[in-house]
């Protein structure tokens, strides 16, 4: 067993093309080191405890002892005691800083990225496909992402269906999309490539296949994409979009438009405290646009009913 | 037509249909068994009416192993489909119905009434008590699980297994995504066993505040009774929350309200939150008595009492009172912030420390002692490595950051089996063969038993660990297939090994139960471990009045003293005891459950009403009942305790 658990730490530290621990962004490198820095203190806490145990195991075993040994009453001591709980401790305190610190870092704006605006993107689910909108550029994809690299990128989720959850391993860890609310990840890719994206989290029968494909390209190339889509595709309308809303699975597709324009994001339906804060008028400037739209949504949902 | 087609199973397979089949055939076999050998008297006298708490546990440990099976099964099949990559064993539907199952039936129809069984049979001889404090209310509690478990077990057969995962997320378990009855049958038999398990915290919080043997004051109990105690403290302030979320649940999807639904202001995020709040305290109420087991066993056959008394108590109660502030991690995802985030790592993290305590409490249990390697002692020292190699691995997940990298992938998978097997299976199975000799008078079989131990704890290993690696290559859970370029086949192929190495293991266990009621010898006395506790102060297996004389306890290891330091256990003679009475009441109440469920699963409003009035009648007829139970003489205990044997107190 001890074995196999080498073999383990052999295997993430030897060969680094597992998908996590192989990132090609600032959130994902981020998330690498939080790992690797638990697997390190982790690795000395199993130390501890397997070599005590064999120590005990080994020393203390019936078939090394005299007959008429009579093992004693320990109660327990503060001392040792003290040592049980005083080690753990200072290790959950460094972790705990860790942690706090890195998910303050994987929750706001790349590090380094902070001067530019960062590319907005849509992603939402339905049964089971992703549809990726760029309000920017005003196009729409289906099933594949078209990134630049060196730029943050902010995606906003939300879900037509069942709760989904947006990840690319190589670019950063996932965050749920929800029919309900918007959420918002941020990625950014350091390196050209071509990463794995999918939905992880369990959304019925199609759920194995619900994957989809992150082209990351450097910016002047995004550009030229962008172009080529609008030249190329066509325009996405509201009868086309709800034909693929129906549950199924399709290739990757591509339109000019969103589908935002008819069918908004739910960015203010109850999203707890958030909304709460922009009722209360701490709203800034282009908050207030979004609540717009979400009252247009509002009565679109009636129509639609 | 149309009233039958809702029984119809949504996607038959043939092997469905083979387990319609089996399963008629099976209570065919029962019934004509029962009936060939003129049975039907016995079960019903000695079993179905018993308020005894000894049988009751023995019935809870039957049904737990049996689940154990259907779990099993439920595993196997899943490796079996992702054993290669594009493999057409199982379709999606069905792999979704199965990893639902597996989840639901291991946790609550077998995790829950193998430690429900252990805690009933031990916990009042551990106190030197005769019964639990509402015998009566016991059988009601094994009887609402029973009936509930049987029907959760029918629905593959008859309407279609639920499919939404053992978490069952809204919006996906709402009608709109689960159509089927399948998620009926979770929200239903889950309440139905639920309540039973509410009523079982509720009897053995009251039994061990209120029925201990003279002398044994709270920090006088041994540590299994304490893990008791706190256990059922946690089931009572947690249950209630699933009940709620449950009811909540069945009215969205039987009468339209909408809690959990997408529209109408209903919130889905609302279920994630009521579903662990019930949820993470769970994993803490199959673990703490698992710790309890450890103790025990540890403390035994380490032939030394148990290091850090207090200390054990104390991180007890600390986990007990955390263990309702960490829920959020199983979401740290769904985007609440780094802030929610930080406060809820932070908590997780912290859990490690009182269960450290307990670890090295062990170890120096350990310390100075004289270890005997028993089956139960093996168990325990195959638990210690693997379980902390499952726990830290949970402090990873703790950590926020990275967990956006675990959440929903084998990574997480791989912790929660590498923890609730080592902790809580091989605690039941290390349990069971401890007290199988106090519960049925002859021991399990040495040599195989340790061959079991062996290969589950190898199978554990290789079918888990290799998920560690595919969670981090990206293979997220629940997903029925992959294809050969994502390099999971070769991680997942081991993993079928492992888990074939798992059921040999298993099969032993069964193998053993037959070879040692066959080939045991019946002459081992009233403790063959040489052990601690007054549970061992009685015959095995043990008269149904439990102690003849009540005992008088100095400290945790009573019979110990007795053994070691002239502590006189039993001081005086032998007087007139007062026993609870039997009553088919529980079983025919639980029966009229099972089919107010099955109705409201399938929306059969009439047979609904009508079982609905039968639970009350079972009720109303309760309260005005008189019963004062029943008394056994002096001389027939005087003729008990002279055929097992001699006087023991």
């Amino acid at each position: 067993m001890s074995f196999l658990f080498f073999t383990i730490i052999t295997v993430l530290t030897g060969c680094g093309n597992l998908l996590v621990l192989d990132p090609k962004g600032p959130q994902a490198q981020t998330q690498a080191d939080v790992i690797m820095i638990s697997i390190w203190t982790m690795l000395f806490v199993v130390i501890v405890v397997f070599a005590l145990l064999a120590y005990m195991l080994i020393k203390y075993r019936a078939s090394k002892q005299s007959d008429d040994y009579e093992p004693p009453h320990i109660e327990g001591s503060k001392v040792m005691e003290s040592i049980f709980v005083g080690i753990p401790v200072i290790i959950i305190i460094f972790l705990s800083i860790v942690s706090v610190k890195s998910n303050y870092a994987v929750e706001s704006t790349p590090e380094g990225y902070e001067d530019q605006e960062p590319l907005v993107i849509y992603a939402s689910s339905s049964n089971w496909k992703w549809h990726f909108s760029y309000p920017e550029q005003d196009i729409e994809t289906v099933n594949y992402l078209y990134i630049p690299t060196d730029r943050a990128l902010e995606f906003k989720l939300y879900s037509h269906g069942p709760i989904t959850s947006f990840w690319v391993p190589q670019l950063g860890g996932q965050k749920y999309a929800m029919a309900d609310m918007v959420t918002t990840l941020h990625l950014a890719a350091d390196v050209p490539g071509e990463f794995f994206g999918r939905n992880a989290n369990f959304s019925g029968k199609g759920f194995a296949h619900n994957t989809f494909n992150v082209n990351a390209v450097p910016p002047a190339e995004f550009e030229e994409w962008v172009d080529e889509v609008k030249e190329t595709a066509s325009p996405i309308t509201e009868d086309r979009f709800q034909e693929l809303l129906e549950p199924g699975h399709l290739g990757q597709l591509t339109f000019t438009g969103t589908h935002l324009e008819f069918s908004p994001a739910p960015e203010h339906n109850h999203g707890g405290s958030q909304s709460h804060d922009k009722h209360d008028g701490h709203e800034n400037h282009d908050h207030h646009e979004k609540h717009e739209d979400h009252e247009e949504e509002e009565s679109s949902d009636h129509h639609h009913h | 037509m149309e009233f039958f087609e809702r029984f119809a199973i949504p996607h038959p397979s043939p092997a469905i249909y083979a387990s319609m089949v089996a399963i008629g055939l099976t209570v065919i076999a029962i019934i004509a068994g029962l009936t060939y050998f003129k049975k039907w008297g016995y079960i019903w006298r000695e079993w179905l009416t018993t308020v005894d708490h000894k049988r009751i546990g023995i019935m809870y440990l039957i049904s737990a192993l049996l689940m154990l099976f259907r779990g099993g099964v439920d595993a196997i099949m899943m490796r079996s489909q992702l054993a290669v990559p594009g493999n057409t064993l199982l379709d999606a539907q069905h792999y979704n119905e199965i990893f639902t199952t597996h989840g639901i039936v291991m946790i609550l129809f077998m995790a829950m009434p193998f430690i429900i069984a252990l805690m009933n049979f031990v916990v009042p001889l551990q106190i030197g008590a005769r019964d639990v404090a509402f015998p009566r209310l016991n059988a009601l509690s094994f009887w609402l699980f029973f009936f509930a478990a049987m029907l959760f077990n029918i629905s593959f057969v008859v309407g279609g297994s639920p499919d939404a995962g053992w978490t069952s997320y809204f919006p996906l378990a709402g009608n709109e995504h689960s159509p089927h009855v399948g998620t009926n049958y979770y929200m239903i038999a889950i309440q139905i066993a639920g309540l039973g398990t509410l009523m079982t915290g509720i009897n053995f919080i009251v039994t061990i505040l209120k029925m201990r043997a003279p002398g044994m004051t709270l920090m006088k109990m041994p540590m299994f009774t304490w893990s008791a105690l706190i256990t059922n403290v946690i089931i009572v302030f947690a249950f209630p929350v699933l009940t709620i979320a449950l009811a909540m649940g069945t009215m969205d999807r039987l009468f339209g309200t909408h809690f959990f639904s997408i529209d109408n202001g209903g919130m889905d995020m609302l279920w994630a939150n009521l579903f662990w709040v019930w949820g993470h305290p769970e994993v803490y109420i199959l673990i703490l008595p698992a710790f309890g087991i450890y103790s025990e066993v540890i403390s035994t056959f380490a032939r030394r009492n148990l290091y850090g008394y207090k200390s054990m108590v104390a991180s007890m109660v600390i986990i007990s009172l955390f263990s309702f502030l960490v829920w959020v991690h199983h979401f740290f995802t769904m985007g609440q912030g780094a802030f929610v985030n930080s406060i809820f790592s932070v908590t997780t993290m912290a859990i490690a420390v009182p269960t450290g305590i307990k670890i090295f409490n062990w170890l120096f249990t350990l310390w100075k002692g004289k270890i005997v390697m028993t089956t139960p002692m093996l168990y325990s020292m195959l638990f210690i490595p693997i379980f902390t190699i499952g726990g830290v691995t949970g402090v990873m997940l703790g950590m926020s950051a990275a967990d956006y990298q675990y959440h929903n992938t084998m990574f997480l998978v791989a912790h929660f089996h590498l923890v609730i097997i080592p902790g809580v299976v091989f605690a039941m199975l290390a349990g069971l063969t401890y007290w199988w000799p106090k519960m049925f008078g002859f021991m399990l079989n040495e040599r195989i038993g340790k061959w079991a131990a062996w290969l589950i704890a190898v199978g554990t290993c290789v079918a888990f660990f290799p998920m560690f690696i595919s969670g981090l290559d990206g293979q997220a859970r629940r997903m029925y297939t992959y294809s050969e370029a994502t390099g999971f086949g070769f991680w997942n192929m081991l993993s079928f090994i492992g888990a074939g190495i798992l059921a040999i293991g298993f099969v032993l266990i069964v193998y053993n139960i037959y070879y040692s009621t066959r080939y045991a010898t019946r002459d081992i006395g009233a403790d063959p471990w040489d052990a601690r506790t007054l549970e061992w102060a009685t015959h095995s297996p043990v008269p149904e009045y439990n102690f003849a004389i009540t005992p008088e306890v100095n400290s945790s290891e009573a019979l110990w003293d007795e053994k070691k330091k002239g502590h006189k256990l039993f001081k005086g003679s032998y007087q007139e005891i007062h026993m609870p009475s039997k009553s088919g009441v529980p079983f025919i109440m639980s029966a009229i459950f099972f089919v107010f469920g099955f109705a409201m699963i399938f929306s059969l409003w009439i047979l609904a009403i009508v079982s609905l009035l039968g639970i009350f009648a079972c009720l109303i007829h309760r309260s005005f009942e008189q019963d004062h139970g029943y008394h056994i003489s002096v001389k027939e205990i005087e003729e008990t305790e002279a055929k097992m044997g001699g006087a023991k107190g």
